[in-house]
This record gives C-alpha cells, sequence and structure tokens, in this order.
C-alpha cells in the first residue's frame, strides 16, 4: 500500500545534526582551534583568502573548520559572508614595489638588486614524509639578523627601462574598474574583469590551463621574471582627511612572467607580461595565474586563438570553483519529472523502433 | 568577529533594487535575458540561487510563499528554501497554491490555475535556449538581437528526421510575445501550455548564468513546432491512483522489486485537495497517513 | 512582367568595387582592386597563393574591412548599396539569403554533425518555412539537383566523400535562390574526375539559375570551364583582366603567359 513521504523538514534537520558530530569526530580528540588552523596549516588559510576575495585568516580558518577541511566548501563560506558586508570604496593601489620581501627570487637573471631569496619554501626539499612531524616536532629558531635595507626593484621594472618589455598595459585613468560581485560578465571582456576573474578563479583549473600552454596549446614561451612575497601596506583615501590612510599591511604573492617578445609594422619588438597576483604565499596559483592572464591577452595581441587557454569565454565561464560545484553538484537535487518526460518519451520511441524494426531496409551503401 | 545582521529577506536593499531594475526590464521585454549581478547566496549556484534572488527582491511582508520543487511542497530543496525565507523574512508560508501571493517553483508548474496578483518564480539552470546549439555566449546573443532562430529549427527538424518527433520532452523551447525564444526551465513539455495567456506574472531567475526574463500576464506563449508536427502535450496513459485525477503530471513510483509501478501526481497539492474534496483513485487509502523517513 | 524587371536589372551591375585595397602594416595584402561584375557574369580571380585573392574575396563578400576603397551591391529591391553602409543584421541577412559562399573545404560550409536534409534546409527555416514537409522535400529537390542520392538526406556529412559534401555545401548556398554566389578554391583538394564531374554540375546551375559567382581559384582550368572573365593577380595587384578565352588563349603579361604555359596537358 502506497503512501505519500513525508518528514523531509524533519530528515534534514536530523542530517545536519550527524554531519556536525561527524565533524568534531572522535571526541577524546582535542578539538582544532582557530589559531592551529591559521598558523599551521596557513597555505590552506591562504587559499580560502585569495578564492573566497576575503582577507581575513581568523574567517578564513573557521570557514576551514566549519568546511571540514574542504576548502572550496570553505571558499563558499566566505563569499557568502562577503556578499554581506558594506562596500566603502575601493584602496589606492597597492605598490608591490615597496613590499617588505620575505621572498623574492627571479630566473631571468642570476642575480637583482636586493638579491635572490629563497625564504621559506618547499622548493628543492626532498619530498620524503616525516614522522617526526607526526609527534610533537619543535623546529628550531631560524638565526636572526637586521634586514640589509637594500632596494628590491621589480625585474620588470629593470627589463622596461630599456624598453625590453612592453609597458604594463594600462587602462584609461577615467574609465572606473570593472566589479565581477557587482556587475555581470559580459564577453569580450577586458583585463581589469579578466584579472579579477583569474584572481577568484580556482587553483587547480588555472594550473591545468597554464600546464597547458607549456604542453603547446597556445605556448607563449614563459620565463618567470620576478616571484615575490611579503607585506605591503593598503591604503584607503579619506575624503575628509584628503589624504591617503594606511588600513594596514597584508601578505601577498605576486608573479610576473616574461612572454614570447612581439612587434608590429610601426613598434619594436619585446617581451610580454603575464600577470598574477594572490593573498598569502600561493606561487602555484600566482605563476598559473600569470600564464593564464598572458594566454588570454591573445586576442589584444593579434594571436590566433586556438587552444582553450587562449579562449576568454571558456576560461572565464569555467574558473570560479563556487559557480562549478553548486552546478556540478546540484546534479544530486531532485530530477524526477524532468526523468519521467524522458523516460516517456524513450518509451515512445522504442516502441516506434520495435514496430518499424520489421520493415528494416538493407543497409545503404557509404561510398559515392 | 563581527556578526552579520541580515536585511529582510537577506538581501540589502541596494542588490534588491538592482535587482527589481532587472526584473522591470525584463518585464518590459518579454523572453529576453536580462544580465544581472547575482550575488553569492548561502545556497549553492544550481541549487536555486536565481530564484532566491528573485523571490527576495519582490517579497514583502505581506506576501504569503509557497516553494515546490517537482511540484512538491516537501521534497529537500523545497523545503529548505522555504526555511530560508522563513527565517530571513518571517512570511507567512503555505503549501495551498490557491493561498499563496508568491510561489517559487523548481521543474514544475502548478495543476491549479493561477489567478492575477500571483507571482510564478521559476528557478533556471540554464537559461540560453540555444547554449547546447552554439556554447558562445558572444554569437546566442547575437542571435537574439537579430532574431535568427534558424539554428533552433533546424534542432527540430533534425529530431523528425531522427525519431520520427520532436525529441525534447522538458526545456522545451518557446516563443514568447512573438518575438524571443525563450527556455521554460526544465518544466516537463507537459507544462508548457500553462504559460500562455496566464493571469499571474511569470518570473525566470538563473543565478549562477546571472540572467532574469519575465513573462507579463496574459502574453502569447507559443511551442516551437512545425506546421504539420504541432506541439502536442504529454499524455499519460492513465490517472492518479490517489486522487483519479486525468489532466496532471504524474510521478512514477516503483513499489516492489519486480517493478510495479504507480502513478501519482507531481503536484502534492493538488493531490491533496483533489482527495480532501471526495475524489478517490484506485490506490488511495486514508489520505493524510504520514510516514517519515531518515 | 518579371522578365521585363529581369532585364532591366541585367543592364546594371550587381557589384561593383572601387579602389579596394587591404594593409597590414606595411605588407599591402590587397592594391587597387575595381570592377565590375553584371548579374549572371561569372569572374574568376586567378592567382598563385600570396596574390591576394582570398583576401580580395574575403573583402568583397563583407568578411574583411578593407582599409581602402568601397563595394557596392544591388539589393533585391534595386538600390545600390555601400557595404560598409549595411548595418550587422542587413549583412548577416544577405549572406544567408542573397549571397552563397563555398568555401575550399566543405567542413568549414557545412555543420557536419548534422543530416543534409537539416543543412540545406536551414537557410529555408531561418528564413521562415515552418512546414517540415516541404522543408525536406525542397531539401530533397536540391539534393537530386547537385547529384546526391536522396536516401542519403538523413545521413550527416561525416559519411559523405568530399567531392559529395562539396555538392552538399553547394546546394545548402544554392536554396534560397541567390544571385551572387562567392566560391573559394571549390575544387581545391578533390580528386582530378571527382572536380571535372563538380565543375560540369557548377557549370550548368550557374548558367540554370542565371547566378552571378566570383570564382578564386589558382587552377586556369577550372576559370577556363566556369567563368566569362578572368582577372589576375600578382603581389596584391591585377596585372591583367578580360574576357577568359582571350585572355587564356592570348596572354599579355609575362606573368600571365607563365601561369598558362605551366598547365599541365590533360
Amino acid at each position: 500500500m502506497y503512501v505519500a513521504v513525508k518528514g523531509g523538514e524533519r530528515a534534514i534537520e536530523n542530517a545536519h545534526r550527524l554531519m556536525a558530530h561527524e565533524r568534531r569526530g572522535d571526541r577524546d580528540v582535542p578539538e582544532v582551534s582557530l589559531a592551529q588552523i591559521s598558523e599551521q596549516l596557513a597555505l590552506a588559510v591562504d587559499r580560502v583568502m585569495s578564492e573566497g576575495s576575503l582577507y581575513d585568516r581568523e574567517l578564513a580558518a573557521l570557514a576551514v573548520k566549519q568546511a571540514r577541511g574542504d576548502l572550496i566548501e570553505a571558499i563558499f563560506l566566505v563569499r557568502a559572508f562577503r556578499a554581506t558586508l558594506p562596500r566603502f570604496g575601493a584602496s589606492e593601489p597597492v605598490d608591490t614595489g615597496r613590499m617588505r620581501v620575505a621572498r623574492r627570487i627571479s630566473s631571468t637573471f642570476k642575480d637583482i638588486p636586493g638579491g635572490q631569496i629563497l625564504g621559506p619554501t618547499f622548493d628543492y626539499t626532498h619530498r620524503l614524509l616525516d614522522p617526526q612531524l607526526g609527534e610533537g616536532f619543535l623546529p628550531e629558531q631560524p638565526a636572526r639578523s637586521e634586514a640589509a635595507d637594500a632596494a628590491t626593484p621589480r625585474v620588470t621594472d629593470i627589463l622596461g627601462r630599456d624598453g625590453l618589455i612592453e609597458p604594463s598595459p594600462q587602462q584609461d585613468a577615467d574609465t572606473p574598474v570593472g566589479d565581477l560581485t557587482r556587475e555581470p560578465l559580459n564577453f569580450p571582456a577586458e583585463r581589469d574583469l579578466r584579472l579579477q576573474n583569474l584572481a577568484r578563479a580556482d587553483e587547480g583549473f588555472l594550473l591545468a590551463m597554464g600546464y597547458s600552454t607549456q604542453r603547446g596549446y597556445g605556448r607563449n614561451h614563459p620565463f618567470a621574471g620576478e616571484i615575490r612575497f611579503g607585506e605591503v601596506e593598503v591604503e584607503f583615501f579619506a575624503e575628509d582627511a584628503g589624504f591617503a590612510v594606511p588600513l594596514g599591511a597584508i601578505a601577498l604573492t605576486e608573479c610576473q612572467m616574461v612572454n614570447q617578445f612581439k612587434g608590429s609594422a610601426t613598434e619594436p619588438p619585446c617581451f610580454t607580461r603575464g600577470y598574477g597576483l594572490a593573498f598569502g604565499q600561493s606561487e602555484r596559483k600566482t605563476m598559473s595565474m600569470a600564464l593564464v592572464d598572458r594566454s588570454l591577452r591573445a586576442r589584444e595581441l593579434g594571436e590566433e586563438v586556438l587552444a582553450p587557454a587562449q579562449d576568454e569565454e571558456f576560461v572565464m565561464s569555467h574558473s570560479d570553483n563556487v559557480q562549478a560545484t553548486g552546478f556540478v553538484e546540484h546534479l544530486k537535487l531532485p530530477h524526477y519529472v524532468d526523468f519521467q518526460s524522458e523516460l516517456g518519451l524513450l518509451r515512445k520511441l522504442r516502441k516506434e523502433f520495435a514496430e518499424s524494426a520489421d520493415r528494416a531496409e538493407p543497409l545503404q551503401e557509404a561510398a559515392e | 568577529m563581527n556578526a552579520p545582521a541580515y536585511n529582510f529577506a537577506y538581501l540589502d536593499e541596494q542588490t534588491k533594487r538592482m535587482i527589481r531594475r532587472a526584473i522591470l526590464k525584463a518585464v518590459a521585454i518579454p523572453g529576453y535575458q536580462v544580465p544581472f549581478a547575482s550575488r553569492e547566496m548561502p545556497m549553492p549556484y544550481g541549487w536555486g540561487t536565481g530564484g532566491v534572488q528573485v523571490t527576495a527582491a519582490i517579497l514583502g511582508p505581506d506576501d504569503v510563499l509557497k516553494v515546490i520543487d517537482q511540484g512538491s511542497d516537501d521534497t529537500t530543496n523545497a523545503i529548505s528554501i522555504r526555511k530560508f525565507f522563513a527565517k530571513t523574512a518571517g512570511v507567512a508560508t503555505t503549501t495551498a497554491t490557491t493561498e499563496a501571493t508568491v510561489i517559487q517553483t523548481r521543474h514544475r508548474i502548478p495543476e491549479a490555475p493561477l489567478h492575477a496578483g500571483q507571482v510564478l518564480v521559476y528557478q533556471v539552470p540554464i537559461p540560453e535556449p540555444l547554449r547546447f546549439l552554439e556554447p558562445r555566449e558572444t554569437e546566442t546573443r547575437r542571435m537574439h538581437a537579430l532574431a535568427e532562430y534558424g539554428l533552433m529549427h533546424v534542432k527540430l527538424y533534425e529530431d523528425i528526421a531522427r525519431f520520427g518527433h520532436i525529441a525534447t520532452s522538458y526545456a522545451y523551447p518557446v516563443k514568447v510575445n512573438a518575438r524571443y525564444v525563450m527556455d521554460p526551465s526544465p518544466t516537463p513539455k507537459f507544462d508548457n501550455p500553462k504559460m500562455g495567456n496566464c493571469p499571474a506574472l511569470q518570473l525566470f531567475g538563473a543565478g549562477r548564468e546571472k540572467r532574469i526574463y519575465a513573462i507579463p500576464p496574459h502574453t502569447t506563449v507559443v511551442s516551437l513546432d512545425f506546421e504539420d508536427h504541432p506541439f502536442t502535450p504529454y499524455r499519460f496513459d492513465a490517472p492518479c491512483a490517489l486522487c483519479g485525477a486525468g489532466d496532471a503530471y504524474l510521478d512514477e513510483i516503483v513499489t516492489d522489486d519486480n517493478g510495479s509501478r504507480m502513478f501519482v501526481c507531481s503536484d502534492t497539492d493538488y493531490c491533496e485537495s483533489r482527495q480532501a474534496a471526495g475524489h478517490r483513485g484506485s490506490e488511495s487509502a486514508a489520505p493524510h497517513k504520514e510516514r517519515a523517513h531518515g | 512582367m518579371a522578365d521585363v524587371q529581369r532585364e532591366t536589372q541585367c543592364d546594371q551591375p550587381l557589384l561593383v568595387a572601387e579602389g579596394l585595397s587591404k594593409s597590414y602594416g606595411r605588407l599591402a595584402a590587397c592594391r587597387d582592386v575595381s570592377f565590375t561584375l553584371y548579374p549572371g557574369e561569372v569572374l574568376a580571380i586567378v592567382g598563385e597563393s600570396g596574390s591576394g585573392k582570398t583576401t580580395l574575396l574575403q573583402m568583397l563578400s563583407a568578411q574583411l574591412a578593407s582599409s581602402a576603397g568601397h563595394v557596392s551591391y544591388r539589393m533585391r529591391d534595386g538600390v545600390l548599396r555601400d557595404l560598409n553602409s549595411l548595418g550587422e543584421a542587413e549583412r548577416r541577412f544577405l549572406f544567408r539569403t542573397d549571397w552563397g559562399y563555398v568555401r575550399q573545404d566543405p567542413a568549414q560550409g557545412l555543420r557536419m554533425a548534422f543530416s543534409a536534409g537539416a543543412n540545406v534546409g536551414e537557410r529555408l527555416m531561418a528564413v521562415g518555412w515552418s512546414h517540415y514537409g516541404r522543408i525536406r522535400d525542397a531539401a530533397s529537390s536540391w539534393l537530386e539537383r547537385v547529384e546526391i542520392d536522396t536516401a542519403r538526406i538523413d545521413d550527416a556529412p561525416r559519411t559523405y566523400s568530399g567531392g559529395m559534401r562539396q555538392r552538399l555545401q553547394i546546394a545548402r548556398n544554392l536554396v534560397t535562390e541567390p544571385r551572387l554566389v562567392f566560391m573559394d578554391e571549390p575544387t581545391g583538394g578533390l580528386d582530378v574526375s571527382v572536380q571535372a564531374r563538380l565543375l560540369d554540375l557548377m557549370r550548368n546551375l550557374v548558367s540554370e539559375l542565371g547566378l552571378a559567382a566570383i570564382v578564386v581559384t589558382h587552377d586556369l582550368a577550372v576559370a577556363r570551364l566556369l567563368s566569362h572573365r578572368v582577372m589576375v593577380m600578382k603581389g596584391g595587384e591585377v596585372i591583367e583582366t578580360g574576357l577568359t578565352d582571350q585572355v587564356l588563349d592570348d596572354p599579355h603579361e609575362p606573368y600571365t603567359q607563365l601561369l598558362v604555359s605551366s598547365i599541365l596537358p590533360p
């Protein structure tokens, strides 16, 4: 005897309660604190801030905890919170040239003013699992000394002084910077919107797209002109004060790629650029972003658009992991009404197929 | 940490204003997809954020809200959305179609005829009817602007050549106000006739794709077809097993391991109302017995 | 009445090119090309690769903006319009109805995943034909006209040979009875025997339908078979022009003589 199933509301409540229980895990195990996540899983927090488009370590750590370590779920939480925040305006452009660098490298020159500073990095480590880390391991304190007050000019500025690299493409100073979170995206998109889209984009997606360019899908001969990581001041122009007020410092990673040179009938050839920027220490993200940024400039640089990484609509429509996961996972929602329609159609077609099978015609010749 | 404070129906007033402007534009150009700056909502893209934003923008404190998914008020996502509005707007909610002023729906149009003053808000995954024929947004925009719909008919022609029928059973494309071709959202083609000359306002929200479109009341809506292969709504072979309705869209329920099946109204409110009025189908027991799962 | 109209239309030019030029930076792909095309006339533009002939064809068909010069086309209402003055909607409509464009690679000019019938019927549907049976009949009759077995109307051109695809492309372009057809190396890439059959078909269709055509080709035999007049291009410029038989039998320019003398004997 069929009875209509009810009680969906209670089922959902119970499911959420069960999930909260699972999230806590074994109660004999100490609960993880936000400070622990922010300090010791710092790179996860950095990623959530970058792709969540919100600089707040504590909130990002909370999101990571609430999401049980699922970073895309954490990014979603941060984005949803960000959407509720009041907006005061835009900061002054951040001057990464004045960054207090913790790490700064260039692969285009052996040595550069200010030096190659390796900083904290996994680079050149041997990827051997270290059981010592499992049991309250305390690394030794690093040696300290006075920081050399050397300037660290951007490598791209050095190249630019001789005109060897194109100037950073500037938009008209009067054109307001577009805001993806406030206006719908329209194609073709200008570079400001493209860079915004890439800054929020899923790291894995950008990584794959960047990788594809290196493997020949729209090759643009990249060199890592410079990668720098450190703190920069954020300033906000206060109308009442009449000058820019410092709001504080944030940690940023910046990557400048130096790419395939290009000239024209009226211009001598010079290197072209790709740019990447992210919160915290996110080298993979900024490098991939710079590769894809350069790739997407194909149109404005007069290059043939052949590869997926050069296809603006393709890259920008699929780079947002919150959107992507929403739609992929929405397949879990009930679809039985449409499925019913398809079943009906299919049954009808099968019936007609069976009826016409008797009247089958001999195979047609394929050749002309 | 700053605890967020939420506005009535979650969205801030500026966002609501932006969405209402888009809605007005959509109503002024029936069937045309108006781009809007979809906000990040607390539920995932693809789970109704477009519909929720439209509803949040038009909801007032005196509105009565009904939310259905697959025609039922009791499916998981309908419950989740109804709770969301109960929490953020405190509006009265109902399962009765005739009592609602705003109905948010996914994949069905209610069976009970709508009346003037009601608003039906559809959740739309892919607003562009040409999307699977032409993936480029720049090109489809041009096709709509120039009313170049040949490609759409090519697809229908191809279906007839291959299957003998137009092989679209849901999200069946329509022409609105004799101008724009529109995707009615993944409602079964069975529901298409309800959209034409409807006394209620129909609004369509696609959050992830960032489009809003509309059919104003009493607008012509014609399902695309050929003169010699006219649109025919889907018909079921038998009436609802619970209430006996012969004109409603039915869900197929598999009742045992041997493949026994039963067909029951998808619109739960319609079915229950009919049973309350004394109508019976072949399989009905007392109408309101509940059995909870999970 | 229609005959009188057609006659008077025949006196008036269908397409007029004046001083057409296209340059990319310092490279002049096409320089100062002018000519007049009349209804029912077939003009061949011959030259080797790099001669500028394809660039010219693209400018004539409004697919490429010229750096200098004009192209004017006489619309169905008799008015001669500068192509630059047409709105995008008008231009696209022209391309789908009054013009045809046959590409060298038929896969570029067809919807490979759709059936032959859909390919031929598309333009009809684009201009509002709404009766499946009639669309199918029209498609079928055109398939017959281009000598494709009508039983293959539901097959996709993916299953067709190169020659058949090209014939399908022609049918797709002619179904709206255009007055002007552009052809870019229409027989390129096909076997010699297939080419011959295709050229024969094209010649018959052009004359039956009173089509005007501009055919770009490097193959003088194609020019000889199809065209009334020929323009020889080299380095972006027209170096010789005239009636096809005259130019090919008695070339004046050394380059033309070179081209003519290098046709392999059949």
